[in-house]
């Protein structure tokens, strides 16, 4: 409960050095994200107000774009690069294995809230293809015999 | 004596001293892609290293020079030798070839690029001499890989922010027609005149107009914008203040992919320095002109790389496209006149403004001046960012640059999703925007993916449309309702359960969606369908007609095998087997049941790379049955 005032004071402090007009949504969606780690109901009401719109609206924005999630997400994050390069390479594969050991689908997490898994369209890496990012470390070259020992390795 | 001149004299003296320093420096290749190949752990190394043998050296992080295949690049400059330059490292040869060179003054040969001095130098060829460089013309991305994106004054000193001194002397019809007389065409894509583009944003009256960078770089397979921000962002940002300067906008934007962390840093720290030396805000250069820059993160949205819908989206909405015109330089952001030039067309304009329209001309044929940039990836030997004269051909950059395929060519992706796929008849194409489109591809942002016989042209048109089918936006029908359609056609022909007339159903589709869409998104939705049908299309039958997929792709017409003469028994295919459908004992050749296969290709893998045999598993497609 202290964490979540914490957090409250955080984006609360923080919305007031965003111009009150519509051009700021986007930013503010990001900001709230990037604070809580996905887009809370109560805070998505507070974006509306301060931007005198209504929660539909900015639903509507909010589901538009891919980068907005609406849950809470794992501790980890795995970003499976499905570009041109990483498909011709053998990317979807590395989705598969994933979904298999993982038992979890693209857009999920693991029962244990431990990963979540997802398709990104592109890491720009792709002279390195087939890539795929854990948190913020990505791997090259990658193939599904070397998959166990690369997520295995996250705690 | 201007702040200009001030600037460079300054700049041109830290310049001097790096390049005369008597300390050895150590340059480490550090963009996206060098990070992926495992550069960050290099960089522990070389510190590590340079303790253990208590060396001092000047430690300096660049960006990507474009020869992505041999990152991790390390370049080292001791001894009043030239800049040295050594690539595929790894940890063991980094602390290796520095302590050789360092300490022993030796050079590690079997690593070593080239150097980068003018003469001659012992055995060690010159770096632009490696047949990937040798006939590039590398004018935007001059200073990657060269300079520390993060110092504005390696970027000054490198004939950095001159265009923009030169520019803020002339007269912004003077800027425009220089611009228009170059000949120069939008890099994004399209290939619309930027000087026309520019004059018509100047001649509509406003009280206020903007610029935007397009950085939303959306293509997959592509990196070209990446690379140029994240190893010279100050190049970008100096061809946006010329041309909020001609076209008299007093804010701009960079839209930028949230994707690319590292360029969003570079660009920041980039404009907080342009800041602390008068390159940006007000009264830029002592001028009187002003101009301010910020950065929109993209949100995740491949049609937000259109310029209606990067502008919804810049205005805090749903990124949909509406119809034009009005045009973006009439109407644009908030209704004012707007201009949206991609980051590489920013990046061509400090260089014209500085050499003049003329030098532009040089390179290039038929009204495709200059050069261009190409992220070469794919089924070849050399991949990496490349800059060649428009009017190149296909084959030139595939096999004297790219160094051409290890299998058979089968084919070379152009454009991205909104590109074709074009076969090996047509490498004698010269790249230009016009002969691309004729034989059904575009230019686009400048990917090109190259394939050979193991990639499914089938499978690539049905990965294009699926990707299209989830970014379209859904405002028209031919888009929403047409990529669907096609993917699920797509999707029947790939498990072979299509019928023959799927083939003209299809193909009649994709030139309905084609003609009929609002926005660019849709219009070229259809192009890695009609290429492939009208090049490739004895591949489409063979899924249709023998259930046949001769690039052993398409996972229902596959089957995986043992060959029993050639299986050792080492089971090292039966410990990965996610689905016990291998089995055998120890040094038997194993048995592969193929109702339990769920053809993840494990297997396979191992049985190349860490098994006895080698390759005792192979893939099979039936032919009729």
């Amino acid at each position: 409960m202290y964490l979540m005032e914490q957090t409250n004071t955080l984006f609360d402090d923080s919305i007031d050095n965003f111009p009150m007009e519509e051009g700021s949504l986007i930013p503010l969606l990001q900001q709230a994200q990037a604070v809580y780690g996905y887009l809370i109901y109560e805070v998505v009401e507070k974006i509306a107000d301060y931007l005198g719109l209504t929660t539909s609206q900015v639903f509507g924005v909010a589901s538009f774009y891919s980068q907005f999630r609406f849950t809470e997400p794992a501790k980890h994050s795995i970003c499976v690069c499905l570009g041109t390069a990483c498909h011709v390479s053998g990317g979807e594969t590395l989705l598969e294995a994933f979904e298999r050991e993982l038992k979890v689908k693209p857009g999920e997490s693991t029962a244990d809230k431990k990963f979540d898994l997802n398709r990104v369209a592109c890491l720009g890496c792709c002279a390195l293809a087939p890539v795929l990012k854990i948190d913020n470390d990505i791997y090259s070259k990658v193939n599904v015999v070397k998959l166990r020992e690369i997520w295995s390795s996250y705690e | 004596m201007n702040n200009f001149t001030e600037l460079k004299e300054k700049s041109t003296a830290e310049w001097t001293a790096l390049v005369n320093m008597a300390e050895p420096v150590i340059y480490l290749g550090m963009a996206s892609c060098g990070k992926a190949a495992g550069a960050d752990k290099i960089k522990g190394v070389i510190l590590e290293t340079l303790r253990k043998y208590s060396l001092t050296a000047k430690l300096i992080e660049v960006g990507c020079i474009g020869t992505c295949y041999l990152e991790p690049i390390m370049d080292i400059t001791a001894h009043g030798n030239p800049r040295l330059s050594f690539g595929n490292i790894d940890e063991r040869t980094a602390d290796l070839i520095i302590r050789k060179y360092l300490v022993d003054k030796e050079i590690f040969s079997k690593k070593v690029l080239g150097h980068f001095g003018d003469k001659a130098f012992d055995g060690v060829p010159g770096f632009f001499e490696q047949p990937m460089l040798k006939s590039q013309v590398r004018i935007v991305i001059k200073n990657c890989g060269i300079i520390d994106p993060e110092n504005i004054w390696h970027y000054i000193a490198n004939d950095g922010y001159q265009g923009l001194n030169i520019a803020l002397s002339k007269s912004p019809v003077e800027i425009i027609e220089e611009i228009y007389a170059s000949g120069l065409r939008g890099r994004g894509g399209a290939g619309f005149r930027t000087g026309i583009k520019w004059r018509t944003c100047h001649d509509t009256e406003a009280d206020i107009k903007y610029l935007i960078c397009n950085a939303d770089e959306g293509d997959p397979g592509a990196f070209m914008n990446r690379l140029l921000i994240e190893s010279d962002p100050h190049a970008v940002l100096e061809g946006m203040i010329i041309a909020a300067y001609a076209i008299g906008a007093q804010q701009g934007y960079i839209y930028i992919r949230a994707e690319y962390p590292l360029a969003i840093r570079r660009l920041q720290n980039a404009i907080k320095q342009m800041h602390q030396h008068g390159l940006i805000g007000e009264n830029i250069l002592g001028s009187g002109f002003s101009f301010n820059i910020k950065i929109k993160e993209g949100a995740g949205a491949f049609v937000c790389g259109e310029e209606t819908s990067l502008i919804h989206s810049i205005e805090g909405k749903r990124g949909m496209p509406r119809t034009r015109p009005p045009f973006p330089a009439v109407s644009g952001l908030h209704g004012k006149p707007t201009i949206i030039n991609n980051v590489e067309t920013l990046g061509t304009i400090p260089h014209i403004i500085r050499n003049g329209s003329q030098w532009f001309r040089q390179n290039g044929i038929d009204n495709n001046y200059g050069t261009k940039t190409f992220s070469l990836v794919g089924k070849i030997r050399r991949t990496g960012l490349i800059e060649v004269p428009l009017g190149t051909t296909l084959r030139k950059i595939i096999y004297d640059i790219g160094g051409g395929t290890q299998k058979a060519f089968k084919a070379v992706q152009t454009g991205g999703p909104s590109g074709g796929c074009l076969p090996r008849e047509l490498l004698d194409t010269p790249v230009t925007y016009e002969t691309l489109a004729s034989v059904g591809s575009i230019m686009g942002s400048g990917g090109l993916i190259v394939m050979d016989q193991d990639t499914c042209v089938v499978d690539v048109a049905r990965y294009f449309l699926d990707f299209i089918q989830k970014e379209s936006c859904g405002k028209c029908t031919p888009c929403r309702v047409g990529s669907r359609h096609m993917v699920e056609i797509l999707q029947k022909i790939c498990d072979g359960q299509a019928e023959p007339e799927y083939l003209d159903k299809l193909e009649s589709l994709a030139k309905l969606v084609k003609s009929t869409s609002l926005c660019g998104l849709g219009q070229t939705a259809s192009n890695p369908v009609l290429s492939t049908l009208r090049y490739f299309r004895h591949e489409y039958i063979e899924h249709v007609n023998e259930y046949y997929c001769s690039a052993l792709v398409c996972r229902s017409l596959i089957e995986y095998v043992v060959i029993k003469e050639k299986c050792t028994g080492c089971q090292r295919c039966v410990s990965v087997c996610p689905t016990e459908a291998i089995s055998g004992p120890r040094s038997e050749p194993h048995n592969l049941d193929i109702n339990k296969c769920i053809k993840c290709r494990a297997c396979y893998e191992i049985c190349r790379f860490d098994a006895i045999a080698g390759n005792a598993i192979v893939i099979t497609s039936r032919k009729e049955e």
